[in-house]
């Protein structure tokens, strides 16, 4: 089932969270929402659950308008960050309570619920645990759980809210391919909420990436990762290195030396905003050499022996993107960045 | 609260006992229990004991006589009947309180907060003067309730009225806390696991606080059975009418009947003993399932 946010506008008191979003999440894909603490994801999730409602704009569940419609008519499954299992309930009785809740007419018998909830305990390969209560599993078996229980309803969306972010990194890593496994397999259209870059990037299918309330691109893991749209993107996304300089003659000049760029949209003497990812600098050893930025070594890191401290060297980047100072938002300006150095 | 942690707790503090390096030299433990125990003889074991040693001193012919006398009798059912009424009643009110202070937010709410505690601080005496003030014959409503032939004060609704009042509090202040640290996540997953409101109450709110719930109401059913101040403003002291057992032990006192005062202040003193094993089987297990939880910490993922 597609899902379709249409100039969604949300507003806590002053605090925007989200500020006229529209977005598409096609059918049968895992959609990552990514973004730093307070960008409003999470807030987006629950509006499409129906668990907040916008201030305006409309939700579209499969080309109808659910705007109005109650949480339980959504027929979406919900996976908490903190797992919210029932606590008085065994890990059996967890995944059944969502059949068990249906309406007298459409409750299944409770020979059918046993099946299926075995079914799915199976896919989660957590047959075993069915008569634990969730107090005796671990964060990675609780969020298994509460996976299976959102997958019982046989809901038409799967929406998961920082679904991994209360465990530990080893966890993390493993729970994350076993959910793209899953996915695969079950190709339910799902949302998925992180502000975790590596673990977007890894598990879906598109990537949407937000900031204060706004969508700053949406796409494919690889094209927000090579073409990022906007600065906040390139800092956002993996480690980058900033050169903050002047456009002179197809050349980037920084206080220290300067870069070719080539063509670029720039008039002659405009500031910009140079972005290179880590691989994609080279360092030049040579003393004589004049083109690009000198720099000094200041630490090295386990890379080797080329390098000793004190060392002159210059950066030649192989590739640079061009961004306007203007359109930096605020705070988020970083300087050389060491990794790849 | 402290049910949780209980158990490695003490093991902790046996631990700290029995190591050299901060154990307390033992005639300090030695002073210290024994004042404690001395304390606990004196104003507590002494009296309850008291209570018992008068209540069979003529032996047991006049204990059971002295119960079976018939305003103890109705002094009996009219406890049992104004528990009854008020017990159930601050149940509903208690849950209906806390789950709005403790799941919505609204304007007041503080002050709500506060106001529950009300009969906490206000002399149960004061509290039966103001329904005394309100619904007695000079008081605001006095004249309708006259002209309709309504009695209140010095009758049974007045009792319950007074009741109601004094245990107000014990289920909202035992729930509040419980019902804060849950949160409402649990909820949110049962709606949208399609439960309606009424679902969710039975099914996930409810069982999530059952135990402090049930602590409340024994509470609750201790202090509706033994008050006396606010009861004893508005009872009229009418025998076999009026009188609860607190009020008619303190009757059979003043008449210098000591063995039938001690009778039936045993039957509260009972009462107590009753509810402290109860309370503590709540509790017991009450923190059951955490227990479970803590021996099995740990399991791979």
């Amino acid at each position: 089932m597609s899902i379709r946010v249409q100039n969604i506008i949300k507003q806590f008191g002053s605090f925007v969270a989200l500020d006229d979003v529209t977005l598409d999440f096609p059918t049968g894909k895992l959609v990552g929402l990514l973004g730093p603490s307070g960008c409003g994801k999470t807030t987006l999730l629950r509006i499409i659950a129906g668990l907040e409602s916008a201030d305006r704009g409309q939700v579209f569940l499969d080309g109808a308008d659910a705007s109005n419609a109650h949480v339980r008519e959504r027929q979406v499954g919900f996976v908490f960050q903190h797992y919210a299992l029932f606590r008085h309930m065994t890990v059996f009785d967890n995944v059944a309570f969502g059949l068990r809740v249906k309406p007298r007419g459409q409750r299944p018998a409770e020979s059918v619920i046993h099946s299926r909830v075995r079914e799915l305990l199976d896919l989660v390969q957590l047959s075993a645990l069915a008569r634990r209560y969730p107090t005796q599993l671990s964060g990675g078996q609780r969020q298994r759980i509460a996976l299976a229980r959102a997958l019982a309803v046989e809901p038409r969306v799967l929406l998961l809210d920082e679904p991994f972010g209360a465990l530990d990194a080893k966890v993390r890593k493993e729970l994350r391919r076993w959910l793209r496994k899953l996915h695969d397999v079950l190709h339910i259209t799902s949302i998925f909420v992180t502000h975790d870059q590596e673990e977007a990037l890894e598990v879906s299918d598109r990537v949407v990436l937000m900031n204060h309330g706004r969508v700053e691109q949406v796409g494919a893991p690889q094209e927000v990762y090579e073409q990022p749209a906007s600065p906040f993107v390139y800092s956002f996304l993996g480690a980058v290195n900033l050169f903050h300089g002047r456009i002179q003659d197809h050349h980037l000049h920084v206080s220290e030396g300067r870069l070719p760029v080539g063509h670029n949209g720039f008039q002659p003497g405009a500031e910009a905003l140079g972005f290179v990812r880590p691989h994609e600098l080279d360092i030049e050893t040579d003393p004589a050499a004049t083109a690009g930025i000198a720099a000094r070594v200041e630490r090295v890191l386990a890379f080797g022996p080329t390098l000793t401290n004190g060392q002159r060297v210059r950066l030649k980047p192989a590739r640079i993107r061009l961004f306007a100072p203007e359109s930096q938002p605020a705070g988020s300006l970083i300087g050389m960045d060491g990794d790849g150095i | 609260m402290g049910a949780a942690v209980a158990t490695p707790w003490t093991a902790r503090a046996r631990r700290f006992e029995e190591n050299v390096a901060t154990r307390e030299p033992a005639w300090v433990k030695g002073v210290l229990i024994t004042i404690a125990l001395a304390f606990f003889g004196l104003f507590l074991l002494l009296p309850l004991m008291t209570v018992f040693a008068e209540a069979f001193r003529k032996g047991w012919q006049v204990y059971f006589a002295a119960l079976v006398e018939p305003d103890a009798l109705s002094a009996i059912a009219l406890t049992l009947l104004v528990a009854a009424i008020a017990v159930p009643l601050n149940l509903v009110f208690g849950v209906a309180a806390a789950w709005a202070i403790a799941k919505f937010d609204f304007r007041g709410k503080q002050l709500l907060t506060t106001l529950i505690d009300l009969p906490f601080s206000v002399s149960p005496v004061i509290a039966g003067l103001m329904f005394v003030l309100l619904f007695g014959m000079q008081g605001w409503f006095g004249p309708w309730l006259m002209a309709h032939d309504v009695k209140i004060i010095f009758a049974v609704p007045g009792l319950v009225l007074a009741t109601i009042f004094v245990t107000f509090p014990f289920v909202a202040r035992e729930l509040i806390p419980l019902m804060e640290a849950q949160g409402r996540e649990e909820e949110e997953a049962a709606i949208v696991l399609g439960a309606s409101g009424w679902q969710t109450f039975w099914r996930v709110t409810l069982p999530n606080v059952k135990w402090g719930l049930l602590y409340g109401v024994i509470l609750c059913n201790a202090r509706a059975m033994g008050e006396f101040g606010a009861v004893s403003v508005v009872s009229g002291h009418i025998r076999g009418r009026t009188n609860t057992l607190p009020l008619q032990v303190e009757i059979l006192y003043n008449e210098y009947n000591f063995a039938a005062a001690f009778a039936v202040a045993s039957l509260l003193a009972l009462l107590a003993l009753l509810t402290l094993v109860i309370k503590s089987l709540v509790e017991w297990r009450g923190r059951q399932p955490l227990n479970a939880g803590e021996e099995s910490q740990g399991v791979p993922a």
